[in-house]
This record gives C-alpha cells, sequence and structure tokens, in this order.
C-alpha cells in the first residue's frame, strides 16, 4: 500500500543522472521530498534523517511514460468483464472519459512499473470519436489518486479501422468528424435554443458535443490514430480547418511527410516496432521513429500491447538501432510525453519542483541486460513485487508450497 | 488395375508401408540418415498411396564459398569462439574455430566486431497461412469447419509472396514451422520451410523433414466450436482427441496388415486417419498449443494412453509449474520471453518461464507465433536469459542462443543438419553487427545454405516479394 501524503526525505546518491531536460550528471544526487523533486544535480547535500538510495554505478532516470494502451482499463483481454475502454452504441463519444473505468487494483499495474514504465495513457477505444484519454501514474489506491491528467485528448480514428462507424469509406470519416465539430459549435453558439427545443435534434448527443468544445477551442488535444499518409494528411486539413492541437497517434507512415509534421508543429505517437504492411498503410517501417526524430517531429514512443507495456524500454531500443540517437529515444519515453499530453510542468524530467517518479537501472534502460534496483513513484519507492514475481517464488522449488 | 498394387509394393520393399508410408520425403539436398526413399512413380495403374506425396523441390542456390573472418562465432554448440572464423563451401560448414584454411576462391567477409551464430529457427510461425496484408483473403491457418482436420496440412495454404517473409530473413530466420492455428483440436499438418525467395512452397520445403501434427488445448476450440456442436468444455477436448486417436488405431491396424499380407483390396484412404496413424507410428511429431500445467499433464496421458510421444508444447505459458514432468517425458516447450495476460489460460505466465525449463533439462525453445516477434528471436531470448539470471536461475550464453537455434532444431527433428556451427552442418548462418543479445543489434548477413539471401548493406540481397511491388514509394526506400 502507498501512502500519499506522508512526509519523507529520499536522497538517490552516486548514481549517473539523466535528467532529460539537461545533460548527464555524473555521481550526483535525486533529492526528493514530499513526492517532489528538490534539488539535482553533483553538489546536491543529503540531509541528515534522509534515507538514502546508494546509484553508485547505476543510471538514474524519469519514469518512462507509455503514450498508450488501457492500462487499469483491461485487465483480461479475452474477458469482456474485465475491459473498459470502449462504449457500446455511441458513435461519436466524446463524452465518454475513462476515468471511472480505471481498476486501481489491476495486476498489470504492478507488473508494468516494477520495469520502469511509472506512467502511463489509458486510452479509450472503438467507434469513431472513441472518448477522453487520461493520463495515471501506475500507482495509487483510488481513482483519484492515479490520475494525472483529465483529460488529456479527445481519440478519434482516421485510420481504416474507423471507417465501420462512417458507412465504409475514409470520405465518410472526415465528413462525419467535420459534422460533429460543426455541430458542436452550432450546438455552443444556439445552446438556448436547443435546451427550449427550437432547433431539431443533432445527431450527437449534448454531453458529446459539449464534451468535444474544449478540443474545439484549443484546450484540449485531438488524438487522431492515422497510419496511410493520406490520412494523416487529412487529420492535419482537419486540424487546420478547426484549428485543433493535433497529435498523430500510430503514425505508420508519418516518415513520409516528417518535414510537413515538423512544419506544423504536430508530435506524433509510434511504436517503433510496427513494421507489417496492411492496406491501412503499406508503408509501414522500422525506420519510422528515426526518420521522424531526424526531421524534427516531437515523438513519443509506444508499446501498444498493454500486458507489456513494460517493454516500452525494448521499442525505445530498436527506435536507436534504427536510425534515433540515444538521447532522442530517451527524451521519446520521457520528456515529450510529458510535454504532448500537457503535463511537463510536472513530469518528465529530473528537475527541481517535478512528481518524484524516478527509475534506478542497473545500467542502460534499454539494454537486456539492465534490471530495474529501485522505482519511486510520486516519491515513494515502490516493493518490486507483483503477482509474476510471487508465481517466481512459489514455484521456484518444485514441488510447490500452496 | 488392383492386381499391380502387389507388384509395386513387391518393389518397394522394406518402405512399403501403404498408407503408412512416411510422410518424409527426400529431396535434393543432402538429407537426414533416416529418411526414406522416394516413393516409386509408378505408371498409371499404381493408386495415390503409392505415388510421391507432394515432395520438396528444394534446390539449393548456387553461392560461392565464404569465409567470415575475426568474428565472435557463437556456435550454439558449446563453445563461443572469440576472433573466430567460419568457411561455408556447398551449403555446409565446413570448418570453424580460431584458425581456419579457406578455399582460393573463398568470399571474404570482415567479421571483426561482428557475431556469428546459426540462422534462427522458428518452432512456431503463421508466415505464409496468415499472410499480410491480413485480409480475410489471406486468412488460411485455421480450417474451423470440424475439431479435428487432421487432413490439411499448412503447405497447401502457405502463400511464398507473404511480405512478411523477407522480414523475418532480414531478422535472421532461416527456418520455420509454419503451423495450422489453434482452432481446432486436430488442426493440421505443420511445413518445415526453409526461408528463402520461392515462387511455390515445394521450393521452401525443408528435404527429409517430418511433418509436425499441430494440436491445441483449452480455450480456443472449446470457444470456436462451443456453439457449433462442441466440443465446449476442456472434458470435450479431451474426448475429442481420444475419439480421434481411437479411431486412428483401428485405421492403422487395417493398413498394417494389409501391408504385410497384400491380400485383397487395400483399405479405402482415409486422410484424416492416415495423419493420425502416422502420429501413432511415430513418423509425425506431435506440436501442441497448450497453455496450463494441468491440461499439458491431461495430453501426455493421453500420448501414454495411445503410446505417441509430444515433441513439444507450444506457448506452454504455465511450463514451468511442470517442468518436472516434461523434462521426464522429454517433450519440449516452446514459449515467449514474455508475453501474458491475453486471455485466461495465459494469465500465470513469468519471464523466468524458459530458464526455470532450461535448469529442469527440458528442451526450451523461443518461438514467435508472431509475423513481428519473428524479426527478433535473438531479442526475446535474451530476454528471457536475463530475466533468469536476475532471479537467480543459471543461464549461459550458449544456452540462451540454442533456446532460438539448436533446440528449435531438434523440436522440428532437423538438430542433425541444423542448428548449430559445427563442421558438417547445413550452412544457415546470421552475421550480426554486435552482440546478438544486445538491443542495437542487427543482421547484416544471412546466409540460408550457404546462399547469401540478406545483406542489410547490398539492396541486391534484399529480397522483396511480388506483393511489394510497385509501392510508392518503394518499401524500404526513403522518400
Amino acid at each position: 500500500m502507498i501512502a500519499f501524503l506522508l512526509a519523507q526525505t529520499i536522497a538517490i546518491t552516486g548514481g549517473t543522472v539523466y535528467p532529460v531536460s539537461g545533460p548527464k550528471l555524473a555521481n550526483a544526487t535525486v533529492l526528493i521530498r514530499d513526492g517532489k523533486i528538490v534539488a539535482v544535480g553533483a553538489g546536491v547535500t543529503t540531509p541528515s534523517g534522509a534515507t538514502r538510495i546508494d546509484a553508485t554505478g547505476k543510471w538514474v532516470t524519469p519514469g518512462l511514460i507509455d503514450g498508450a494502451g488501457q492500462l487499469g482499463l483491461v485487465e483480461i483481454g479475452a474477458v469482456p468483464g474485465t475491459r473498459e475502454g470502449f462504449l457500446r452504441g455511441d458513435t461519436i463519444a466524446a463524452a465518454f472519459n475513462v476515468s471511472e473505468g480505471l481498476n486501481p487494483a489491476s495486476m498489470l499495474i504492478p507488473v508494468t512499473r516494477i520495469e520502469g514504465v511509472t506512467t502511463a495513457l489509458a486510452t479509450p477505444l472503438g467507434n469513431l470519436v472513441a472518448g477522453q484519454a487520461v493520463l495515471i501514474d501506475l500507482a495509487g489506491n483510488t481513482i483519484e489518486e492515479m490520475l494525472v491528467k483529465s483529460p488529456v485528448g479527445i481519440v478519434a480514428d482516421l485510420s481504416e479501422s474507423g471507417k465501420n462507424e462512417a458507412g465504409g469509406s475514409r470520405a465518410g470519416v472526415a465528413d462525419r468528424l467535420r459534422r460533429a465539430f460543426r455541430d458542436a459549435l452550432l450546438y455552443e453558439r444556439r445552446r438556448a435554443d436547443f435546451n427550449r427545443a427550437q432547433m431539431p435534434p443533432l445527431p450527437e448527443s449534448p454531453p458529446d458535443l459539449e464534451a468535444l468544445l474544449p478540443m474545439l477551442h484549443g484546450q484540449e488535444a485531438l488524438i487522431a490514430s492515422a497510419n496511410r499518409r493520406s490520412d494523416i494528411e487529412t487529420a492535419l486539413r482537419l486540424a487546420r480547418e478547426f484549428k485543433l492541437k493535433l497529435v498523430v497517434a500510430g503514425a505508420q507512415e508519418a516518415w513520409q511527410i516528417a518535414g510537413e509534421l515538423a512544419r506544423a508543429d504536430v508530435p506524433v505517437l509510434v511504436e517503433p516496432l510496427d513494421n507489417i504492411p496492411s492496406y491501412d498503410a503499406l508503408g509501414v517501417r522500422y525506420e519510422n521513429a528515426g526518420l521522424l526524430a531526424k526531421a524534427g517531429v516531437k515523438i513519443a514512443l509506444l508499446e501498444t500491447d498493454t500486458h507489456n507495456s513494460r517493454n516500452l524500454r525494448q521499442e525505445a531500443g530498436n527506435a536507436v538501432a534504427y536510425g534515433m540517437n540515444w538521447e532522442q529515444a530517451l527524451r521519446a519515453v520521457t520528456l515529450s510525453p510529458a510535454e504532448i499530453f500537457g503535463v511537463a510542468d510536472r513530469y518528465g524530467s529530473l528537475e527541481a519542483g517535478k512528481v518524484a517518479n524516478v527509475v534506478v537501472w542497473s545500467g542502460d534502460p534499454f539494454e537486456f541486460t539492465t534490471g530495474v534496483e529501485h522505482v519511486l513513484i510520486r516519491g515513494k519507492e515502490i516493493p518490486l513485487k507483483s503477482r509474476q514475481t510471487e508465481l517466481l517464488e512459489r514455484y521456484r522449488k518444485l514441488p510447490p508450497s500452496y | 488395375m488392383r492386381p499391380s498394387l502387389l507388384l509395386l509394393f513387391a518393389l518397394a520393399g522394406g518402405c512399403a508401408t501403404g498408407a503408412a508410408r512416411p510422410t518424409r520425403e527426400a529431396g535434393a539436398a543432402p538429407a537426414p540418415a533416416q529418411a526414406p526413399a522416394p516413393a516409386k512413380q509408378a505408371a498409371g495403374e499404381s493408386s495415390s498411396v503409392d505415388r510421391q506425396q507432394y515432395p520438396s523441390t528444394y534446390r539449393r542456390h548456387p553461392n560461392p564459398p565464404v569465409v567470415i573472418r575475426n568474428a565472435t562465432i557463437m556456435t550454439a554448440a558449446g563453445q563461443e569462439i572469440a576472433n573466430g572464423s567460419i568457411v561455408l563451401k556447398d551449403g555446409r560448414i565446413v570448418a570453424v574455430g580460431a584458425k581456419v584454411d579457406a578455399p582460393a576462391d573463398a568470399v571474404v567477409v570482415d567479421g571483426a566486431g561482428k557475431y556469428v551464430t546459426p540462422g534462427l529457427i522458428d518452432e512456431h510461425s503463421h508466415l505464409g497461412v496468415y499472410a499480410a496484408p491480413g485480409t480475410d483473403a489471406e486468412s488460411d491457418g485455421n480450417e474451423a469447419t470440424n475439431p479435428v482436420t487432421a487432413e490439411v496440412w499448412a503447405e497447401h495454404s502457405f502463400w511464398p509472396q507473404d511480405p512478411q517473409i523477407p522480414l523475418a530473413i532480414a531478422g535472421g530466420i532461416t527456418t520455420i514451422q509454419a503451423l495450422p492455428g489453434s482452432a481446432n483440436l486436430i488442426g493440421g499438418r505443420s511445413a518445415i520451410l526453409k526461408l528463402i525467395p520461392a515462387r511455390t512452397v515445394q521450393e521452401m520445403k525443408f528435404p527429409g523433414a517430418r511433418y509436425g501434427l499441430k494440436m491445441a488445448c483449452g480455450e480456443n476450440p472449446k470457444r470456436v466450436y462451443g456453439q457449433k456442436g462442441g466440443p465446449s468444455t476442456r472434458m470435450g477436448n479431451m474426448a475429442g482427441y481420444r475419439n480421434a486417436f481411437a479411431q486412428a488405431e483401428g485405421y492403422r491396424r487395417k493398413w498394417d496388415k494389409w501391408n504385410k499380407d497384400h491380400q485383397g483390396d487395400p483399405p479405402d484412404r482415409n486422410l484424416k486417419l492416415e495423419t493420425l496413424a502416422e502420429v501413432l507410428r511415430g513418423d509425425i511429431y506431435v506440436q501442441n498449443h497448450c497453455y496450463r500445467a494441468d491440461e499439458m499433464a491431461h495430453m501426455l496421458d493421453l500420448g501414454r494412453e495411445f503410446g505417441f510421444p509430444f515433441r513439444s508444447f507450444h506457448h506452454a505459458v504455465e511450463a514451468y509449474k511442470i517442468r518436472d514432468l516434461l523434462a521426464a517425458a522429454g517433450t519440449g516447450a516452446a514459449v515467449w520471453a514474455d508475453w501474458w495476460g491475453f486471455k485466461e489460460e495465459a494469465m500465470d505466465g513469468i519471464k523466468e518461464n524458459a530458464a526455470l525449463l532450461q535448469q529442469a533439462g527440458v528442451r526450451v525453445n523461443i518461438h514467435s507465433d508472431s509475423p513481428s516477434g519473428i524479426q527478433r528471436l535473438n531479442q526475446e531470448a535474451a530476454k528471457a536469459m536475463y530475466a533468469g539470471i536476475r532471479a537467480g536461475i543459471p543461464v549461459t550464453r550458449d544456452q540462451a542462443i540454442r533456446w532460438v537455434t539448436a533446440n528449435p532444431a531438434w523440436a522440428i527433428g532437423l538438430d542433425s543438419l541444423i542448428g548449430t556451427l559445427e563442421s558438417g552442418k547445413v550452412a544457415d548462418v546470421v552475421v550480426w553487427s554486435g552482440d546478438p543479445f544486445s538491443v542495437y543489434s542487427r543482421a547484416v548477413q544471412v546466409y540460408n545454405d550457404g546462399w547469401l539471401v540478406y545483406d542489410r548493406n547490398d539492396p541486391a540481397h534484399q529480397p522483396r516479394t511480388d506483393f511489394q511491388l510497385g509501392q510508392t514509394p518503394g518499401p524500404g526506400s526513403d522518400r
């Protein structure tokens, strides 16, 4: 159990610290008090009474942030009763915020955080507008304790799968989204008339229309799944028409228009180990992240297999193998997702004032040789235990003792 | 017409087993010692059973000798040779060691800083049968029309133009077992294939390889058939296997008797029972999709009832719980490094599964079951190795490289030919940019039977399937 309000000072000393916001610091200290980072540097003194974590010879980074998946929203993929990320029967489900579907007791959460992922986007699935994604820390006894930001943005599907909700054509997808956005703006202008039933009802429900407005006013992001180059360009077109803050997710063929994305200052969420061609994106390739980074596009890396969000670091390592540089890849699993999701004032780097999500690694976090030695979420050290570590201990010797 | 059969079987001599004829066929390349002579091609008057059954037409691609020098050679046979060299000639490894003699005409590859391993082998792949681009038109892996379809063969679904094939080659894969899916209790025969560019699957069939029989436990068959006449329970699954093999026993008896005495007409062929009879004779390996420990124990009992071994359990996420039973039965396990939780029977997956199995003496291998995972089996082996080491379970680098080379070679019965870097073995060889257990390393060259099928630095050796032609921009090229 994690007590959140207990005052505690922790000093992580002697490690090589990768603040991400600045160059790496040899033999540095990360000082944490009451859940926040209060100092980072080589000259930081450890106050007496502080709990000391010796990180000599270790690497210290911010906790990793996975910009995808359904952590907290799914327990067993094939068991519908354990899935909370999809709202049936609402094509424009803009008002569907997944928060209250989160399960703080999910067994996936310890499995994931003990391998260095401390924060994740919990995203709705399906429909044309799937709903509102939220950012969560992988700790906390209640939904309120887990939430970092809600909502982070409205998720819409401009990929092939979205067509099912829009008459079966990509043109239908764009048209349907445009109408929904216009309806929301119309609703906003004539709310009183709608409420007095002076206007014919719109196809979208009033709560969904209301929920689209912050996005249409640029206060929240549109997180658009799009893979084919032309679909990404459609997302860019919609963003221009409605002055949206766009984030492209999936983005398999984004490398083909990397310069355009960079000029438009549109960030992308990409899964580096994504290269199986489909008619949605024949041009999908391993070099996507590297080519986007080279063009100056802001990137967050994803591991979309929720049960193995812990493999985010393998994704990052492979992004390096296929063209990103190492520092870019580390940023793409820490500070860049924090910036894209609008929490960089609190998350994503090791700097005074930020939330103390910190991981101590035995070495390079992307390498298979490396293990996690300490995980802190909001300044509390997390025991390195999960259902899987318990299974290992039970069956380490046979016969097991039940 | 019938009398001629007698003559035919007389000619075929000891191999005359009728429907029992081993389906292992000999092909062009050197075959394992136990491979039978090809079935006689009889003119006109014989029956189908006496003719060749879907033979391999594989031919070794002509290539010059190659010597790779000054590399770290991971032999998967107990040794890691620093600054070693390896010589490939006429499709075989002819020398491996610190010092080797190379033919004068050998192509010299500078291996400085590089690592060399055997070609990787994936014991569980659906390449070609679930081809990209993943449409219904290409979904050919599950003949989900009956829970027992022992009569179907994966090779007859396999599409050699699957664009996933060159991706897997670029990941260092040289041999796969292409399997039917797991919808059925008994899903059909696997195909053991050399992963090379080809027009037909026959050109890819590994000469002399035995077939596998895909079986499936647990959730999948009962989910698929629960509303379609059953089975709808695990006990129904079990009864389904037993009924099938009980029928096969009678079929086998009939054919064995007829093959011995040739009295009267031969029995009618039944393709379903023919495959199962070959399992009973030990000529086809059983490759069993099975997640839970308790179900694997039932399957071992099934094998005891009908007198056949289980070659390996696939996925086997709970294999670590019964590693002693698997070791005693001599049954291998093909596992993932870390997949878990996508269904209930996968809930108890742990990352130390492979390491615990290794420690218990089980022949464990890391399989993919995925067109994505097959491209990095080396990384998956690395994850599983280091997970074991971190948990205090000893695993050597040689053991871990064997998880993706020698052990899957054993599981498909080809360990005398492939899976290690030793003189006399087939020249299936991968050159890596660095330690294959590092996330940053990539295959730079892949040799299949001595043929350079992939070279990361030479577009002339980056095969592309027909499917990939005409795309704009071309696959792998920057705009």
